[in-house]
């Protein structure tokens, strides 16, 4: 036997019980006498204009549900279901809800099932939700630019003070970009978390952080290796990596941004930018550390700046103008990934050539004064 | 429904949060109401298959449930006047003896357009059938539980212990007979008093019991309308309000009255979960007999709250046509489907 067939007997016998399963149907053997468990889940409730509520639900469980009714507020009302009141398993529907909401007050959605099954989902907030024109496009690029890009440009000047101190300072910096990003990494994984219980059950939302988190620095690292061979990584690389790594985290970042302006739960004073200057700006920081002694172009250093920041405003559009959790949990968890990866590149690098890495006393305070700047940057960005 | 919020499948809270900034806002629902409005638009426009019956155009001023409930499996609109005077026959007393047959059977049964409520019934229906009778009778009531729990039937009324149904369980596939006269006069109602007794309740076992003045009430035009309720997802909350069982039923079918005619309405309360029921009368005033023993006395108002078990007929006379709403004056109730609708026609010539 070909050892091509050898792989494939197991698969080809699974497939031969699948449909055996489906003739037969043994399962009725397991079936219980009383009704399955129903789940739908709230993917999004949107306010597209006075006198209307539209509602995103996905149908995460393991049996069809059928929407026979909805309530706004402890009253039925009037409602149509695309494309259908029948949802099978994985399928998705839109209800359009004719309902004079007030703008500003909170607001419930219950869906009642064919078998009196409730589903309710709060808004604390009805309000206008933003439609995809150019007036939300650029006010949702502004919010971008001003937390995402500006600050890490700003951080990149950085690069001419960190080109004149010596090797031991460069590392203790490096180490401060470690610690760092320690920091988002853990807030992003935590923001995943968080967000896994308005996930579909069936689209497993600790199963996408595995797969982001695990996934995503071996995929990088992967790509990496193969682009530059055996040679060692450049500083210019590892420059690059870490901006990568912070522009996913960016992404993660504009995505909360941008949903929660659009359900219009974030004041955007002038303490929230202030904010998110001081915060982000460290993260231009840790991208030129590792060019200390290099002298790389204007034009390089730039792209470093827009690989980090632009995902931001990416992250405000999508966020605000199609919200989905299970979407925000696996870009999240991409994030979280890739600073992963870049954290062990790191840290390996500073191990290297004779130099003790984070045993270094010097090092190590780095890391902790890295932890401690994100932390005390993050009081001024809770407006 | 009420204040209760319970985890529920499918209920999300907590939301993205990225530092306490978004924290602090976010704790309802943040994210899930963000815009997309454009993305969907183009999927929107034709509406799904309605429901059985009509998914009509909604009423201005009027909440209400998406299409109608199947009429083949139970009636509102022929229920309010259906009457179950028993089979009749004279003792050799000279009493009159009216006798019923009564069986408990579970049986799902539509309580709004599209959604089932596992019920439990006497006769197949919630409420159970209307006895009627008049004062002195000699009344029997062959029960059968024909269900899959323990029952009983406890009649309101002045009769001896034995007869009280409470003590007396009748276990699934047994019968028991209730003998007694039928005393005082009024409106009363019956019920199972199998413990536990809010569950046999609820799943809807009960009735309404009327018994008739030996002189007759002056005559009307008559209808029973039992207020109650269904927890259709069991979270000790209901659901669905209404009298007789369907949501919105009498809003959607208005019940058709003549313009100067006398109407009696036997009201009674059989809503489990909630203190209690109202009734309140568009356009209109009525006279008020407390649990209809009286004859002579009554209130003259246009609303009134009844706890459970209460019950009370209600006399009105309309002076104008058109269409009144009746319904109970807790909104919520009303909103959740207790709204129905008189519709006054001018009298008829002849």
């Amino acid at each position: 036997m070909a050892l091509a067939a050898k792989g494939v007997l197991p698969l080809l016998l699974l497939a031969g019980l699948l449909a055996l399963f489906v003739r037969v149907d043994p399962t009725d053997v397991f079936r219980a006498a009383f009704p399955p468990i129903e789940e739908l889940t709230f993917e999004r409730i949107a306010f597209p204009q006075p006198g209307l509520i539209r509602v995103h639900m996905v149908n995460g469980g393991p049996e069809p549900v059928t929407v026979a009714q909805v309530m706004v507020d402890d009253a039925y009302w009037e409602h149509t279901v695309v494309p259908d009141r029948e949802v099978g398993r994985l399928e998705d529907i839109v209800l359009e809800i004719p309902y004079p909401w007030v703008d500003g007050d909170p607001l419930i959605v219950t869906i009642v099932s064919s078998t009196g099954v409730t589903f309710t989902q709060e808004v604390a907030v009805a309000t206008q939700s933003p439609q995809i024109n150019r007036s939300y496009v650029v006010t949702f690029a502004l919010l971008g630019l001003y937390v995402g890009v500006i600050p890490v440009f700003l951080g990149l000047l950085w690069l001419p003070f960190l080109a004149g101190v010596s090797q031991r300072w460069i590392d203790f910096f490096l180490s401060f970009t470690v610690g760092l990003l320690l920091f988002l990494g853990v807030d992003a994984l935590e923001g995943a978390f968080e967000l896994t219980g308005q996930v579909a059950s069936a689209f497993q939302g600790v199963g996408l952080i595995v797969l982001g988190v695990v996934g995503t620095p071996l995929v990088i690292h992967a790509v990496g290796r193969v682009a530059r061979g055996d040679s060692a990584i450049t500083p210019l690389g590892m420059s690059m990596l870490i901006a990568i790594g912070i522009g996913l985290h960016n992404l993660g970042e504009g995505l909360a941004i941008g949903s929660s302006y659009a359900v219009g739960e974030v004041a955007l004073g002038t303490s929230l930018v202030f904010g998110f200057l001081l915060h982000n700006t460290t993260e231009g920081l840790g991208i030129v550390a590792p060019l200390a002694r290099s002298r790389p172009s204007y034009v390089k250093l730039v792209a470093l700046g827009l690989i980090a920041g632009v995902p931001t405003i990416f992250g405000t559009w999508i966020g605000g103008f199609s919200y989905s959790p299970t979407a925000s949990v696996l870009f999240l968890a991409i994030g979280a990934g890739a600073i992963v990866q870049v954290i062990s590149v790191l840290g390996r690098s500073m191990g290297s050539r004779g130099r003790e890495g984070f045993k270094d006393p010097l090092n190590a305070a780095g890391v902790v004064v890295g932890l401690i700047v994100m932390y005390t940057t993050g009081l001024f960005v809770a407006a | 429904m009420g204040d209760k919020q319970d985890e529920k499948p499918g209920q999300a809270h907590a939301g993205i949060s990225r530092r306490d900034l978004l924290r602090s806002g976010v704790a309802g629902a943040v994210g899930l109401a963000a815009g997309a409005g454009a993305l969907a638009g183009s999927r929107l426009g034709n509406d799904a298959p309605t429901l059985s019956g009509a998914g009509s155009a909604h009423d201005p001023g009027l909440a209400g449930a998406k299409g109608d409930v199947d009429p083949e499996g139970f009636d509102a609109t022929a229920f309010l006047k259906n009457f179950d005077y028993g089979s009749v026959s004279t003792l050799p007393s000279g009493q009159i003896q009216r006798e019923y047959e009564i069986t408990a059977v579970d049986r799902e049964i539509e309580v709004a357009p599209g959604v089932y409520f596992a019920a439990w019934t006497y006769n197949g229906t919630v409420p159970g059938p209307t006895i009627r009778c008049t004062e002195g009778d000699r009344l029997k009531v062959n029960f059968t539980n024909a269900g899959s729990h323990p029952h009983t039937i406890h009649f309101h009324g002045i009769h001896a212990a034995e007869m009280d149904g409470v003590f007396e369980i009748v276990e699934p596939g047994q019968s028991f007979v209730y003998e007694f006269d039928a005393a005082p006069m009024g409106f009363h109602l019956y019920h199972c008093h199998a413990i536990p007794l809010k569950r046999h309740v609820h799943k809807g076992l009960y009735g309404a019991f009327i018994i008739d003045p030996r002189e007759g009430r002056p005559e009307a035009n008559e209808m029973l309308m039992l207020m109650n309720g269904f927890d259709t997802n069991f979270d000790g909350d209901n659901e669905v309000y209404a009298v007789n069982t369907v949501a919105f039923h009498y809003q959607k079918h208005p019940i058709e009255i003549e313009q100067g005619e006398l109407v009696r309405v036997y009201l009674g309360n059989m809503t489990e979960f909630d203190v209690l029921n109202s009734f309140h009368l568009h356009g209109n005033f009525f006279r008020l007999y407390r649990t209809g023993t009286d004859l002579e006395r009554y209130e003259f108002t246009d609303t009134v709250m009844l706890c459970q078990g209460e019950r009370a007929v209600l006399e009105f006379t309309y002076d104008y046509p058109g269409k009144y709403m009746f319904h109970a004056h807790q909104s919520e109730f009303a909103e959740l489907g207790w709204s129905g609708i008189f519709d006054v026609k001018p009298p008829t010539l002849v």
